[in-house]
């Protein structure tokens, strides 16, 4: 019976990765003979689900390149622990998904091997930077596929592609195995077309990992029992605020319309103030850049993956496999973090950065007490064109305006979608909630899908024949 | 504060990076960009502000990172250096150090 699905997954993978190059690695071999394993022992809570996992997280036995060439033809030789945990809840891994260069991105185009396409419209980037995962799931290749989410890598592309996207709490889950982008910020996330079956993965790989110091001693619930419930009572916080310039007046109606529908379901809207949102992007060009400047100086050519040729010296050889190896967005993201970490220009950037988090974190934790979630959109616009922003870093770097608070806070935020725009292009809004309120979240994403189900299909469709 | 080719060229140093002179041309202004945006900062006062260590929770003592101190398996030797580009005898393999 998992055959079949499998089989199913597989071949829609490999059918539509020529119009939407969403896998680096399809593994039909490896799944199938999982497959017919799990047939004569079928346990787990997730068995039998095909899964596709981001190019960032280890998976024994498959490839790991992150999206870039300096990684070469890395094979782990560990899972990582959110890895271990689905394939001992029965899941099966079917590939490796796309993204941007070691996660930094929000269209996709780093990718050394080429963008990912959005379904909806193959002229449109999918986001990113898991924007692989964030298509697969939307194509209906695989019901659930997952991430890594800094600043907004599963959230913005989920929001692109018309999926449900999750950035759990800081601590909830392990990233041992994820590659390091920006370690005080990074976390796995998930993508599915259900709320249910977000629940059903978080609940499987949440929970404390000895291999990983900061996920948190916090019970792990079953995400999937709470999700029911009426919403009376509830307090939604609304940030008139971020309402105002630079969001598309579509996705502004789409997501007042959303709030709308919480009211007709009971919910109170209550006005909310984020003063300092507005220095999130400031805040994170210092600190992701910084820790990525450090967390990527592992990649020289010794230990793994790519090594320059005709290097003389040491030094030498670190400086040319690092040239050819990463792709012009990682190369600017070093040299901003090293810039910021540098002797004469630390005490201008860094230490001003870190205060100023505290203040977005604080904003966060009393506008909390008067409401239980705050509803934004995901993203400030539809989809945009491949090639629209890939010469402005800036202009994309503020794609991300809505999504980097909740990973500057540490706490979690989940996109879901709320309907298409006049170009049938997805739109996303978002929930953030306080430290360990998954189920708050789940529960209000659950009940908006209930009333308002999205049921549009994208034009590049596994179902579709 | 306005950045000049050789401020860049000299954090491509520090940050093992071997630029060449096209791709330099164009982080300059890239940078000047990115970097006048984040002086937007300098607008706040953070005098009596605790800076945020990390992305740690309020909650952050129930995060105990410590584990016991005990011997467990690892990767061995062989496995270590299966992804080397070189290894030789045991060890990696580098060009020479001092020349």
């Amino acid at each position: 019976m998992f055959r079949e699905s499998i089989e199913f997954s597989i071949t829609a993978a490999e059918e539509l990765n020529d119009t939407l190059n969403a896998f680096l690695q399809i593994d039909r071999k490896g799944a199938l003979q999982r497959a017919a394993e799990l047939e004569s022992s079928t346990t787990g809570e997730l068995a039998g689900f095909a899964v596709a996992v981001k190019d960032n997280i280890c998976v024994k036995g498959l490839q790991t390149s992150c999206g870039s060439k300096i990684l070469g033809a890395y094979h782990p030789p560990y899972n990582a622990t959110v890895i271990e945990r689905l394939q001992n809840a029965g899941a099966i891994i079917i590939g490796k998904t796309n993204c941007d260069e070691f996660a930094m991105g929000s269209s996709n185009e780093n990718s050394a091997f080429g963008p990912v396409r959005n379904p909806w419209d193959t002229s449109k980037v999918p986001g990113g930077s898991s924007g692989g995962s964030a298509a697969a799931v939307a194509a209906g290749i695989v019901p659930v596929a997952l991430g890594s989410d800094t600043g907004g890598s599963v959230r913005q592309p989920a929001s692109l592609c018309g999926v449900l996207g999750l950035k759990p709490t800081y601590g909830r889950n392990s990233r041992y195995g994820l590659v390091a982008f920006a370690s005080s910020l990074d976390q796995v996330g998930i993508f599915a077309r259900k709320t249910e079956d977000v629940a059903r993965v978080l609940t499987v790989i949440a929970g404390r990992d000895p291999h990983d110091a900061t996920t948190a001693d916090v019970p792990v619930p079953d995400y999937h029992r709470g999700l029911n419930g009426a919403l009376k009572g509830v307090r939604i916080g609304f940030p008139a605020t971020l309402f105002g310039k630079g969001l598309d007046p579509e996705v502004a109606a789409a997501v007042n319309q959303v709030v709308e529908v919480y009211k007709e379901l009971g919910a109170e809207i209550v006005e909310v103030d984020l003063p300092h949102a507005s220095y999130a992007i400031a805040v994170y060009y210092i600190i992701a850049t910084a820790e990525a400047s450090s967390n990527l100086a592992r990649f020289d050519g010794v230990r793994y993956g790519f090594r320059a040729e005709d290097a003389g010296e040491l030094r030498q050889m670190y400086r040319k496999t690092r040239e050819e190896g990463f792709g012009p967005e990682v190369k600017r993201r070093i040299m901003l973090g090293t810039y910021v970490l540098s002797a004469g220009y630390y005490d201008a950037y860094y230490p001003k950065a870190q205060p100023v988090r505290t203040l977005i974190k604080n904003d966060f934790i009393s506008a909390f007490k008067s409401c239980d979630a705050i509803i934004t959109p995901t993203a400030p616009t539809p989809a945009f064109a491949i090639g629209e922003k890939v010469d402005d870093p800036l202009a994309m770097y503020l794609n991300d305006i809505y999504t980097v608070t909740a990973n500057l806070a540490g706490i979690p935020g989940l996109s879901v979608p709320c309907g298409l725009s006049s170009e049938r292009l997805p739109i996303g809004f978002q929930l953030l909630g306080p430290y360990w309120s998954e189920p708050t979240l789940l529960r209000l994403a659950s009940e908006y899908e209930r009333v308002r189900p999205f049921t549009d299909r994208p034009k590049v469709n596994a179902d579709r024949d | 504060m306005p950045i000049s080719e050789t401020d860049i060229a000299k954090v491509a140093q520090l940050a093992h990076l071997e630029l060449p002179d096209d791709e330099l041309k164009v982080f300059v202004p890239q940078i000047t960009e990115i970097v006048s945006y984040v002086e937007q900062l300098k607008e706040l006062d953070t005098r009596d502000i605790e800076p945020a260590l990390g992305g740690l929770t309020p909650e952050g003592e129930r995060t105990d990172s410590s584990r016991p101190d005990e011997v467990i398996a690892c990767l061995g030797q062989r496995t270590a250096l299966a992804e080397a580009p070189a290894a030789a005898e045991g060890h990696f393999r580098v060009p020479k150090v001092l020349t």
